[in-house]
């Protein structure tokens, strides 16, 4: 049987022991959004049924709640997913802004739905993204955990297209 | 945030609700004063038993002042609050809430489960509007394969999350939770896995819509075709109080009934399910007689007639054994007559092999305390017991003690699943039992440089002492409120007599209280109705007999065998079923008939289980619950005492003029009325401590494994927890009998010899082999806890 040690690198431990010391002793869960976080990257960006149940160990908290919280999130992904994930938001500012949009020239472009990873497996579209708090920028997305405000199809073009 | 706050009279505010003035606790919610003065206020996710979720918005109510409406159940009271739970304001406040909460539900009531007994169907009534603005689609949600025992429907959930808070707070496991988010949420497992808390059954009753309910009974019944009769549980030692649902004579389903000092508002799986066995195939439905090696179907009086017939031809040698679930009254009448009979063997201590201290133990093993004073203890020993198991109710109360920081401690053979923590534990050979206590006894006489009693000072010499026990016994002294409690699983030790006088030394020294938490639903009413062989009625001296064990190693000419399956309930099954099948006459008061016992009795007699019968139980605290029958018995059956009373007569025997159950009671209760229960005894110093005696077969009592009836209630038989008819022990001892890698093994005690499959599990002690009782296995073997030996198959 595999230990948690085996599903967790030393590095994601590493970061999980970091994130504990910033909560109570007694309140160990409260690390468990950076502890999915970390380990959700050492994984390629998502998580599996193993990786929960090993950040659930480690916590020590029970596994439902850790189902709980990675379900709840839309930055946990619990398919395999693209090198880069795409988020538009199309909350109602973006949406009056233009978003639908810039959906659709994203989707044209890569030639994916939203909730579809590109054949290569460089970008993933997710699934309608709710706000981002960047209501004054619209419309905007979050590419790889930075924000993009204030898009245009060129500005899009020169994102995306810098990655690789 | 917590259930219901505590009540104290200078911590008090005053507050209005709906005009009427009114005191409430500081710090309680609205909710909570609005139901003590029988103001309702419409809720889904509040519970009063549960942690406030706040979450469904239900309860929305108007405060003077306050510009928008407050949740009632998340509102704490403040002094001089003015409520108002049905103004415009409010009302349109629920109403809202209440169409939002029906968009995504089906509106087809008469096709669902709960439809006629509804919250969601009552409250849309009551506090909904007549039409509803939402002409989109509807979500639909897929169902979950939850186990056996609970049907979901998760179409119709409106995510109160009510089932959610019962299994963590009841089932002590976060088995459920609230995936995903928004109009997407979906409550469930996550992992398609069945939900396996042995109190798993209470989601149901909790579930405000049809999203969650009884598998079993599923579309069995409208509510409005049930009738529901009182009753009270006769699987453990608890009582829990029930109601049970009948249509058409049948018991449909069984739901808890409120009883706070016991069972709260909650009921173990096993008391809900069971009722499956009583309406089981195997029923026994007209008395039947042996003629010439054939069963045939007879009338009451000839069937009584041979009765009468086998047992005066026998009378010099007659016994009789019953279960610990025998209701008082007919444990009262079967001694009794047996007695006037002449007979004195007499028992219903089926699981039990030692008997070494009858006379000296009290004749009735109580908890010591309520079953509410549970939750209060700071300190408890368990000897030899599988709570969770054995007790569910009673595990819950404890659950609620450890998580207070009551210090619980375990002593037993199985590291059994226990979901509270456990301060200390040790798990070892059950013939270590009395050194470990020992060592615990001299530690505590160390402490409180008491007097040795007689004749332990020899025996405890030696013993070893460890931190452990020095923990334990810390424990125990430090806390104001401890308990030394022997389970039901010790009862079948082979030193009972020991343990139970260490035991109780180690409660005296320590200022802890002594109790049991025994077998069978009505041990104690058994006892102080005399079932036992040393003792009458409320325990007035009779001519000593033959005890449950000792009737079958020295025969019997005839028995007269009440609720009982000697092959799967009495400690030595292979020989109480051989001397059954040589005795003489051999008739059977029971509810159900086996080919065992078709081919050992000579007559069977239909009698009425706990749901047709009325009687008495006595529960683990001394509390006598009377019951009336649930439904008509079926087909021939007849109430045991009618049946004991009849044959009374028919026997010339004097006394048997009962017009009612309730005179049987009364009479138990004159003779029994002086007895107050208690757990102390003389000191009697055990001869020895035992000591490592090898390879030894232990046994446990499986949760659906207790009784005639349980052993025939299907859906629980499906669950995780029926029971495993194999082989069982940890990976030291296997490589020490060189039977590791092995798939079937060869289990020797005596001339007996069982084959079975090999289960390697590590929560078993070293140089033990577990076979648990109840099971095919185990009735082709001896008496537990003795030396076997074990080879490859």
């Amino acid at each position: 049987m595999q230990t948690v040690n085996d599903v967790l690198s030393e590095s994601v431990r590493k970061e999980i022991e970091h994130w504990l010391t910033k909560f109570p002793a007694d309140r160990r869960e409260s690390a468990v959004i950076p502890a999915l976080t970390a380990a959700q990257e050492q994984n390629g960006g998502w998580l599996t049924e193993e990786i929960m149940n090993a950040v659930a160990e480690y916590i020590g908290m029970p596994r439902v709640s850790v189902y709980e919280v990675a379900t709840f999130y839309s930055m946990f992904d619990r398919e395999p997913c693209g090198r880069h994930k795409i988020n538009v938001c199309t909350n109602i500012c973006c949406m009056l802004m233009g978003s639908d949009s810039v959906v659709e020239y994203i989707e044209n472009k890569l030639g994916i739905k939203q909730g579809e990873t590109t054949a290569d497996g460089k970008f993933t579209m997710k699934i309608e993204e709710e706000c981002l708090a960047a209501c004054g920028g619209g419309p905007m997305m979050v590419v790889d955990g930075h924000y993009y405000e204030k898009l245009t199809p060129e500005k899009i073009d020169t994102i995306l297209d810098g990655l690789d | 945030m917590s259930a219901k706050p505590e009540i104290n009279a200078d911590d008090m505010v005053n507050i209005e609700i709906n005009g009427v003035p009114m005191q409430a606790a500081k710090g309680s919610m609205i909710i909570h004063a609005a139901d003590d003065a029988n103001i309702y206020i419409p809720r889904f996710c509040y519970h009063k038993k549960l942690p406030i979720a706040a979450n469904c918005r239900m309860c929305l109510v108007e405060v003077e002042g306050v510009p928008k409406p407050l949740p009632a159940c998340a509102t704490p009271v403040m002094d001089g609050m003015k409520v108002l739970t049905s103004s415009d304001f409010a009302k349109k406040a629920q109403q809202g809430v209440m169409e939002f909460l029906l968009i995504n539900h089906p509106l087809d009531c008469p096709i669902c489960d709960q439809g006629g007994e509804c919250e969601l169907q009552d409250i849309a009534m009551g506090y909904g509007r007549s039409v509803s603005r939402f002409a989109e689609k509807k979500r639909i949600v897929k169902d979950k394969n939850i186990g056996p025992l609970i049907a979901t429907e998760m179409t119709r959930c409106i995510h109160c999350t009510r089932c959610i808070r019962t299994i963590e707070l009841v089932g002590g496991d976060k088995e459920l939770g609230g995936m995903g988010r928004g109009t997407k949420t979906l409550i469930g497992t996550y992992i398609e896995r069945s939900v396996n808390s042995e109190m798993s059954g209470n989601v149901i009753d909790v579930c405000p819509v049809g999203a969650l309910t009884a598998k079993p009974s599923r579309f069995a019944a409208r509510a409005w075709e049930m009738r529901s009769t009182a009753g009270v549980a006769g699987h453990d030692c608890i009582g829990s109080n029930i109601n049970t649902h009948i249509r058409n004579k049948e018991v449909v389903r069984v739901v808890p009934a409120e009883n706070e000092k016991i069972n709260e508002v909650w009921i173990s799986d096993r008391d809900r399910y069971a009722y499956e066995g009583l309406n089981s195939d195997s029923r026994l439905t007209a008395p039947m007689i042996k003629v010439n090696g054939e069963w045939v179907e007879t009338d009451w009086n000839t069937a009584l007639e041979e009765v009468v017939e086998g047992m005066r031809a026998n009378k010099d040698n007659l016994a009789g054994l019953m279960s610990p679930n025998v209701t008082t009254e007919e444990a009262f009448l079967m001694q009794k007559l047996l007695r006037d009979m002449g007979a004195t063997s007499v028992d219903h201590r089926i699981g039990q092999q030692d008997f070494s201290d009858d006379g000296q133990a009290p004749l009735a093993s109580s908890l010591g305390s309520s079953v509410e004073a549970l939750e209060s203890l700071d300190a408890a020993l368990l000897i030899g017991s599988n709570i969770r198991h054995d007790q569910p109710i009673a595990s819950h109360r404890l659950r609620k003690a450890a998580d207070n920081g009551a210090k619980v401690m375990l002593l037993n053979s199985i590291d059994f699943d226990i979901n509270f923590p456990i301060a200390e534990f040790i798990i070892t050979h059950p013939d270590a039992f009395a050194a470990d206590l020992a060592a615990m006894v001299k530690v505590a006489l160390e402490q409180n440089s008491s007097a040795t009693p007689d004749g332990l000072g020899a025996l405890i010499n030696d013993v070893i002492v460890t931190d452990v026990h020095r923990d334990i016994v810390a424990n125990l002294t430090s806390a104001n409120n401890s308990s030394v409690i022997i389970g039901a699983q010790a009862m079948a030790l082979a030193d009972l007599s020991v343990i139970r006088s260490l035991a109780g030394l180690l409660a005296t020294l320590t200022n802890a209280q002594f109790g049991y938490l025994s077998r069978g639903a009505n041990s104690i009413g058994a006892s102080l109705a005399g079932a036992v062989p040393y003792a009458g009625v409320g325990g007035k001296a009779v001519s000593a007999g033959r005890n449950a064990k000792e009737m079958f190693d020295s025969p019997a000419a005839a028995y007269m065998l009440m609720n009982v399956e000697p092959e799967h309930d009495c400690i030595d099954p292979v020989q109480a079923t051989s001397a059954l099948k040589a005795a003489d006459f051999v008739v059977c008061l029971t509810p159900f008939a086996s080919d065992v016992m078709r081919d050992y009795a000579d007559v069977l007699l239909p009698t009425a289980p706990y749901s047709e019968t009325s009687g008495t139980f006595v529960n683990a605290a001394g509390t006598w619950q009377r019951f009336s029958a649930n439904c008509a018995p079926l087909g021939e059956t007849r109430p045991a005492w009618k049946v004991l009373r009849v044959l009374g007569n028919l026997l010339d025997l004097n006394g048997y003029d009962y017009l009612s159950s309730e005179e049987v009671r009364a009479e138990v209760a004159r003779d029994t009325g002086q007895l107050k229960l208690d757990n102390t005894q003389d000191w009697q110093c055990p001869a020895s401590l035992g000591g490592a005696s090898g390879i030894v077969r232990i046994t446990d009592l499986p949760i659906y494994a207790v009784d005639n009836v349980v052993r025939r209630a299907d859906a629980l038989q499906q669950t995780v927890h029926a029971v495993s008819e194999t082989i069982a022990m940890n990976q030291a001892t296997a490589d020490k009998l060189g039977v590791s890698g092995a798939i079937r093994v060869v289990v020797a005690q005596h001339d007996d010899e069982i084959s079975g499959e090999l289960c390697i599990d590590a929560r078993i002690a070293d140089d033990c082999v577990l076979v648990s009782s109840g099971t095919v296995l185990s009735s082709g073997l001896g008496v537990p806890y003795q030396t076997i030996t074990v080879t490859k198959d």
